[in-house]
């Protein structure tokens, strides 16, 4: 089933978490809405299914204003962050209890009942469990009830709020690989919250990035990735260097320096803020002072497949932190050493006009 | 003794159980041995004649049946009120919420004047309900709101913290799930409440079996109809017939001891039902 949303609006006081949003989540597809928290994506969720109301605009459940019609009445499946799994009952009973609570003559056998339940804990690989209470399970086993839960009333939709949000790293890992591949057999239309980019970017058909209430992008993973279409966009996914400057001949002049770069679409003498990830800078040692940002190393980390070199801003880019991801052999064959000066050369850069700039350079900042 | 002692942060297991075994002895066992001791003056005839006296069976039907309805009606209306001062934000609502305590703060006798005043033929209340043929005051039915009065904060105190706690997204996890109102308060947030509403309702229960100042006033002590029993082993104690007091305490104790011990068996049983024991 399809869902829109239409100029939704929503105000917590004087806060606004929700600013005339409207997206088209097509049938079948995995969508992750993600965003730093706060920034409305949990309320979006909440309002599309039911739990929270919109002060203003539309939710259209396949093509239907579905915003007088009650949560219960949504067939949505919803799971929470914390489970939310009934502490009293056990797991077989969980599962049960969406189908147990349908009116009597749509309700089925308790035969038929059982059946189901355990086909869903057979999906989710948990039928061993059927008897346990939830307090007997790990974080990841009750997340997979809760799933199993939802999917028993067979929902239209299956909606996740921070699914992964209360588990350790490797669990978390292996949950996401698990609700690709549940997703890709069962093809029901998704829509799940998260702020982890990763988990977002490796999970989803599409991603929805939102920060302050506002959709920044939408997309594929490969599309948001390669192409951030603003800089908050690019901060909030994955590491990031910037240099604020401006646009002078035919590069940048930051601070004192210049960087070669094309900046056609810009005007002459524009503030402009310029990113780089760590693997679209090179280390240059004794190069041209003409070229590049100075820099002296702080740290070199080489224990990964990469070697990930830390380094502090000189000059104008006093005080600024930059990382640079280098192959193995180039760090060999530029044996860096702590404290040593070196330049920053970047072969790739994303320019932005400085003013709504800022801040995506405070996304970036907080990771 | 095993090596692998388990190591504790406050230690003193042997000191605690010992001074607890040795404080519980001297504030309730030794007293209520005494009564047993006491009661065993009589022969087993004359124990009977005492327990089984028509006065004395009528008071244990009105304090018994009142005690266990009182707890009930409290039960219902503590629950509700309870909720009401956990899930709402309304004006005045810290006033209310301490003035739930006031029941045990006042002493029962003012508790019984008072309410035998507003309850009276003549009183606030008792005129309007005179009209309607409703007697309040002086029948079993002002014992019955007597302790209701006096068992109020019992179960408001007891569901409170639990309440406090139960997450409302179990509440909007059942509705996700097609769950009608009732059915989620019935299926998922009474069972979670139900050990604290027993133990609120034990607790008001046991309080209402021993009252005695608020409702001796309210009650208007008639035999066979509005005598409760400690009224009756008062009524012994002033005719100094001791033993004859202790005989109807024993039945009383035992009586209440009973209805306890299955109230928590109740208890035991739901925890083991939902998992909660392990």
């Amino acid at each position: 089933m399809s869902i829109q949303v239409r100029n939704i609006r929503k105000q917590f006081g004087a806060f606004t978490a929700l600013d005339d949003i409207s997206l088209d989540f097509p049938t079948g597809e995995l969508v992750a809405l993600l965003g730093p928290s706060g920034c409305g994506k949990t309320t979006l969720l909440r309002i599309i299914a039911g739990l929270e109301q919109a002060d203003g605009g539309q939710v259209l459940l396949d093509g239907e204003d579905a915003s007088d019609t009650h949560v219960r009445d949504r067939q949505v499946g919803f799971v929470f962050q914390h489970y939310a799994l009934f502490r009293h009952m056990t797991v077989f009973d969980n599962v049960a209890f969406g189908i147990r609570m349908k009116p009597r003559r749509e309700r089925p056998s308790e035969k038929q009942i059982a059946d189901k339940v355990h086909e869903l804990l057979n999906l989710v690989q948990l039928d061993w469990l059927a008897d346990r209470f939830p307090s007997q399970l790990s974080g990841g086993q009750r997340q997979r009830i809760a799933l199993a839960r939802a999917l028993a009333v067979e929902p239209r939709v299956l909606l996740l709020d921070e699914p992964f949000g209360a588990l350790d790293a490797k669990v978390r890992k292996e949950l996401r690989r698990w609700l690709r591949k549940l997703h890709d057999d069962l093809h029901i239309t998704s829509i799940f919250v998260t702020h982890d980019q990763e988990e977002a970017l490796e999970v989803a058909d599409r991603v929805v990035l939102m920060n302050h209430g506002h959709v920044e992008q939408i997309g594929t993973p490969e599309e948001v990735y390669r192409h951030p279409a603003t800089p908050f966009v690019y901060g909030f996914l994955g590491a990031v260097n910037f240099f604020h400057g401006r646009v002078e001949g035919e590069g940048l002049r930051v601070g004192d320096d210049h960087l070669l770069h094309a900046a056609d679409d810009f005007g002459q003498g524009a503030e402009v803020i310029a990113f780089a990830r760590p693997h679209e800078l090179d280390i240059a040692v004794g190069a041209d002072a003409n070229q590049g940002i100075p820099a002296r190393v702080s740290r070199v980390l080489s224990f990964g497949v990469t070697a990930r070199v830390e380094l502090d801003g000189l000059n104008g880019a006093t005080g600024q932190h930059f990382e640079v991801e280098l192959t193995r052999e180039r760090a060999a064959e530029l044996a860096l050493e702590e404290g040593q000066a070196v330049r920053l050369l970047p072969s790739r850069l994303s320019i932005f006009e400085q003013g709504h700039a800022a801040n995506a350079a405070a996304a970036g900042a907080r990771k | 003794m095993s090596a692998a002692k388990t190591f504790r942060v406050l230690p003193g297991f042997n000191l605690t159980l010992g001074y607890t075994l040795g404080y519980l002895s001297l504030i309730v066992l030794i007293p209520l041995a005494a009564v047993f001791l006491k009661t065993a003056e009589l022969s087993f005839g004359e124990f009977w004649n005492v327990v089984t006296a028509p006065r004395v069976v009528a008071s244990y039907k009105l304090s018994f049946g009142m005690s266990l309805l009182a707890a009930a009606i409290n039960a219902v209306f503590g629950l509700m009120l309870a909720w009401a001062l956990v899930r709402y934000t309304f004006p005045g609502k810290k006033l209310i919420d301490a003035l739930v305590d006031l029941p045990f703060a006042l002493p029962t006798a003012v508790a019984g004047i008072s309410l035998t005043a507003l309850y009276a033929k003549n009183g606030w209340l008792g005129q309007y309900l005179d009209v309607l043929g409703i007697q309040v005051a002086f029948k079993p039915l002002g014992v019955l709101v007597a302790l209701v009065f006096i068992g109020l904060p019992f179960v408001v105190r007891t569901v409170q913290p639990i309440l406090e706690d139960l997450d409302t997204e179990l509440e909007e996890a059942a509705t996700s799930l097609g769950a009608r109102r009732w059915q989620t308060f019935r299926h998922v947030i009474l069972p979670i409440l139900l050990p604290a509403l027993m133990t609120g309702f034990a607790l008001a229960f046991a309080r209402a079996v021993g009252e005695y100042g608020s409702v001796i006033f309210i009650a208007g002590n008639i035999p066979m109809v509005s005598e409760i029993t400690p009224l009756m082993i008062i009524t012994k104690l002033e005719q100094y017939d001791y033993t004859g007091a202790t005989a109807i305490a024993t039945v009383m104790l035992i009586l209440s001891f009973i209805l306890l011990l299955v109230i928590n068996g109740l208890q035991a049983w739901t925890a083991k039902r939902t998992g909660r024991d392990r």
